[in-house]
């Protein structure tokens, strides 16, 4: 049993609550500046393109227009990895491209203006398709990417960041093998987790080079390292977080959006707000990147893999800033779900004329493994192995090792979640429901019903650095000071538990600051599932030490040992002995007490996910139900079960499940554009087509930090989408390689009627 | 134009130009212009209540119909503000989340409470804009099956998938009698 908390483990309220349901908090579009300017930004209607001429003298004159930027006119900042793209290029690379950045006194002004600027275009081939832009001849986005190819390796993780997985012996291995399979899968739908709050930001520039900027993303100092980087470490960047409208992972870097109202300022000195709309927030921010994998795996009749060798191949859209970053993460992910002592895994990248992808909740391991597991699928057939019992023997166990996002070996010494897959089986009734490879698990009339299992796991829980300070006022009051914002998962109201827990305060006397750069230290923010145990980290140490501090001063007035001291409720005393205490204060009422708390990365814990789905598939109309879904995780400790359960009921919008059934951005193959670039024809899951969804979640002390709680918040949406490809297939009898499992692509699988061209893969 | 042709002219459509509306519970006389504290004929009630009178808390997200963010009361019914012309508000009677409390006491309406107590958000960049289309199902029957709670939310993205959480404090304030 877990040691019982005040707080920890208990449904609190949100410190952000009643601001949320009265519509008081503000969210960066809600918060008003004095003397305005409005930005706009005139997209390329083409997918490539050379900017020949631009007339902007007609809207120069429109009443209220105070700039207009183009390429002619901006500095040489570029950004992207490594940074190629520049802010305002003369060569535009897909539809939606920025052509011209227009600052108004309003909105109208500025649409306006737009539609006055006369661009003259030369046409360039463009190209969509991954293994199209590889092909010699195809049209080159970048000369600094030969064939299409975006250099290896993400700087921030060292210089032997993972680009492939290479060990043991191939040969050796597919020897060993009693079925070899080989295959391609594709995830390549490129789904969009759309944020209700388009991305934006608001900044000030004053001369000669000092830029605030306010917000909307997960973690200000982020923002800030990456503009510095663009900037060219010249300018002073101040930046001020705000309560994130949803993110995904996709308001980690939106460095484009806040450079454009950085220019803007800079050429007006006035602030200027740039609020994308929902259609450029399709069209032009971010998309999960697109996964294409060839693979030859070899296994065992016990579901030991022998070999795995393949080529991986990652479509970044039109430039890449993050997605050296989920490769490498998801090549780590791969090798904790799959025990295999022989890899020989590479990888690309690709560029292509199309809106870009970026950093998206999965971060890598999703895009991988919905392609690499329907493979593995195969061999387990050929063997009649259970898909339940394979993910349980081969996901990483205590001892057992893999190569992180850095390129070093890493010893997991975590839990097993073996336990907790078998609780989730259970209460699912995987046995009761599973028959076998492409075998129904019910069937009434033309209803198909099926079942299929995914796993994920992430050892980021411990990723990258974060730090807090914990400042106690005498008179009993503490505050929290962090750059983190809110982002949807609680987490800023949890840290002000762990805080209290610590210091045993009633939650009410915990104050949390405002989140930027300025003044709070360094985090790199909830990126990830790092929340609960990085960031918590840096939180508790910051409280731990604040506390010792406390204790310091009040020891000699209490003629006790430090470590003797408690303290409750702000009142300080020697254990056993509450009698004889004194208040805070009694330390003195002028001064402040500051503690300091960092996390330092640790690559040796994981989380892990196991969904469990059942779907109806009608193969009259090849319309895939969702039924019912079991989330299986162990967290180590519950931190706030609300909360939790909100991140775990996450599985299924935002491209995660459902990016397997119905969610995918259409791309127009032969003009570049993309059809679905809104809420209506951007299919989103409702209110009224919910799935049951039960979450079975263990607290197995994990250690982590004193609370030995761990995060899951991230991976809930990444086990789903391949869970939904198996349980189709099996529903139907027949292999479903490419997602989402449209009508269509249902009723071709039943020959019932003509397959369109494959964008996925064939196995 | 000088400054006083500008005035008179203003002064004239002021003049002959008003829009009239109640917006939680106060009359609202809106002047219709192209000045920035009036009212643009192809100002939307989204447009005129986050701009035009601060009142924010009704969230723009697709402005095209589709998702609910910008869901308000007019005359106790759920409309789209992003679909709706200010122009022609004329006489109604809004409620934006703002106005959701106890007039006289400052008291969170039920259902804003039970979004509280049953943690029925994640982000809440939605959640105004569902609180109003629970609280206009409520208006019409205050004991909905969580059928009927569903349908009535179908109109209402959320992608953090804060939908279970909704259906449950909504169920709560029904199974209370609110």
């Amino acid at each position: 049993m877990n040691e019982p908390y005040r707080y920890i483990g208990k449904a609190t309220q949100r410190n952000d609550a009643v601001g949320i349901v009265t519509g008081t908090v503000q969210y960066l579009n809600d918060v008003k500046f004095k003397n305005l300017l409005y930005a706009k930004v005139l997209r390329s209607p083409h997918p490539h393109a050379l900017i020949k001429n631009i007339d902007k003298s007609k809207a120069e004159n429109l009443k209220g227009v105070k700039a207009i930027l183009t390429w002619e006119n901006v500095p040489d900042w570029k950004g992207g990895t490594p940074g190629v793209t520049r802010i305002l290029g003369r060569r535009l690379r897909f539809v939606g491209d920025v052509v011209a950045l227009i600052a108004a006194t309003s909105e109208e002004i500025a649409k306006e203006a737009s539609s006055l600027i006369d661009v003259e275009y030369e046409i360039l081939p463009a190209v969509f398709d991954e293994e199209e832009a590889v092909k010699p001849g195809a049209p080159q986005l970048y000369d600094e990417f030969p064939g299409n190819i975006v250099t290896p390796g993400f700087p921030i993780f060292g210089p032997k960041c993972l680009t492939a997985i290479a060990m043991g012996d191939m040969d050796k291995g597919f020897a060993e093998a009693e079925v070899i399979v080989e295959g391609t899968c594709g995830y390549a739908n490129i789904p969009n987790p759309i944020p209700p709050e388009p991305p934006g930001a608001v900044a000030l520039w004053e001369e000669p080079s000092r830029v605030t900027i306010w917000v909307s993303n997960q973690a200000p100092h982020v923002d800030r390292m990456t503009l510095s980087e663009i900037f060219g470490h010249e300018v002073e960047i101040f930046t001020h977080g705000h309560p994130v409208g949803g993110s995904f992972g996709t308001k980690i870097i939106t460095w484009q959006v806040q450079a454009f109202a950085t220019l803007l300022s800079r050429a007006t000195g006035r602030p200027v707000k740039i609020i994308y709309t929902k259609e450029e927030h399709i069209a032009a921010f971010v998309l999960r990147p697109s996964s294409k994998m060839h693979a030859r795996v070899g296994m065992k009749k016990d579901g030991t893999v022998t070999a795995v060798s393949g080529k991986w191949l990652v479509g970044t859209g039109h430039y890449s800033m993050t997605s050296q970053a989920q490769l490498a993460v998801g090549l780590g992910e791969v090798q904790i779900m799959t025990r295999c002592a022989n890899w020989d895994l590479q990888t690309d990248i690709i560029c292509t004329n199309r809106n870009a992808s970026g950093s998206v909740r999965g971060f890598g391991g999703q895009e991988l493994k919905c392609a690499f597991i329907p493979i593995l699928s195969r061999a387990m057939a050929q063997l009649n192995l259970d898909p339940f019992e394979f993910i349980k023997k081969n996901y990483i166990k205590p001892g057992e090792g893999y190569f992180w996002r850095d390129g070093n070996w890493y010893i997991y010494r975590g839990i097993d979640y073996s336990e907790a897959m078998d609780k989730g089986a259970e209460r699912f009734g995987w046995k009761e429901k599973w028959r076998g490879w492409l075998q129904p698990s019910a069937q009434k009339g033309s209803l198909r019903s099926g079942v299929g299992v995914g796993v994920h796991g992430n050892a980021d829980i411990g990723e990258d650095t974060s730090e807090a300070y914990v400042r106690l006022s005498t008179e009993g009051t503490v505050t929290l000071i962090t750059s983190l914002t809110e982002h949807g998962t609680g987490q800023r109201s949890n840290y002000v538990k762990m805080i209290g827990e610590v210091l045993q305060l009633p939650l009410e006397r915990i104050f949390i600051s405002a989140s930027d750069s300025v003044i709070a230290p360094f985090d790199f923010g909830p990126v990830g599932s790092r929340g609960t145990y990085a960031i918590g980290s840096a939180a508790i140490s910051a409280a731990e030490d604040a506390k010792r501090q406390l204790f310091q001063l009040a020891a000699p007035i209490l003629g006790a040992n430090v470590e003797d001291l408690e303290t409750v409720d702000g009142l300080i005393f020697a254990k056993g002995k509450p009698e004889q205490c004194i208040p805070w204060i009694a330390t003195g009422h002028d001064r402040t007490i500051m503690g300091y708390g960092r996390f330092d990365p640790d690559y040796t814990l994981a989380n892990c996910m196991t969904t469990f789905v059942e779907v109806e598939v009608d193969t009259e109309t090849g319309k895939v139900t969702l039924q019912n879904v079991v989330n299986a995780t162990d967290v180590g400790q519950i931190i706030d079960p609300p909360g939790l359960e909100g991140q775990l009921n996450g599985c299924l919008g935002s491209s995660g499940i459902d990016s397997a059934i119905f969610e995918e951005t259409i791309i127009d193959p032969t003009t570049g554009h993309i059809l679905n670039a809104n809420l209506i024809d951007y299919k989103w899951r409702t209110f009224s087509e919910l799935p049951e969804i039960d979450n079975v979640v263990l607290e197995t002390p994990i250690s982590s930090h004193r609370f030995r709680a761990i995060g899951v918040g991230e991976v809930a949406t990444s086990p789903g989408p391949s869970a939904i490809l198996m349980a189709v297939s099996n529903a139907i009898g027949t292999w479903l390689h490419e997602y989402p499992v449209t009508p269509e692509r249902v009723l071709a699988a039943l020959n019932k009627v003509k397959s369109q061209e494959h964008a996925g893969g064939a196995l | 134009m000088s400054d006083i042709t500008v005035r008179e002219k203003n002064k004239k459509i002021s003049q002959a130009k008003r829009v009239t509306l109640i917006i939680n519970g106060e009359q609202r006389n809106l002047e219709i212009g192209h000045l920035p504290h009036q009212v643009e004929t192809t100002h939307t009630l989204l447009h005129t209540l986050r701009e035009t009178l601060g009142l924010t808390g009704t969230k723009l997200t697709c402005d095209n119909g589709a998702c609910g963010s910008c869901t308000v009361l007019m005359d106790g019914k759920a409309i789209l503000s992003c679909m709706t012309l200010t122009v022609e508000c004329g006489g109604k009677d809004i409620t934006t989340i703002e106005g959701l409390k106890d007039r006289d006491t400052g008291a969170l309406d039920p259902l804003q409470q039970s979004f509280i107590d049953h943690t029925a958000f994640q982000c809440g960049f939605c959640t105004p804009g569902i609180i109003m289309s629970a609280k206009a199902l409520l208006n019409e029957n205050s004991t909905p099956t969580e059928v009927q709670v569903k349908e009535a939310l179908s109109g209402n993205f959320c992608r953090c998938i804060s939908h279970y959480q909704v259906v449950r404090a909504v169920m709560a304030v029904s199974e209370g009698g609110a």
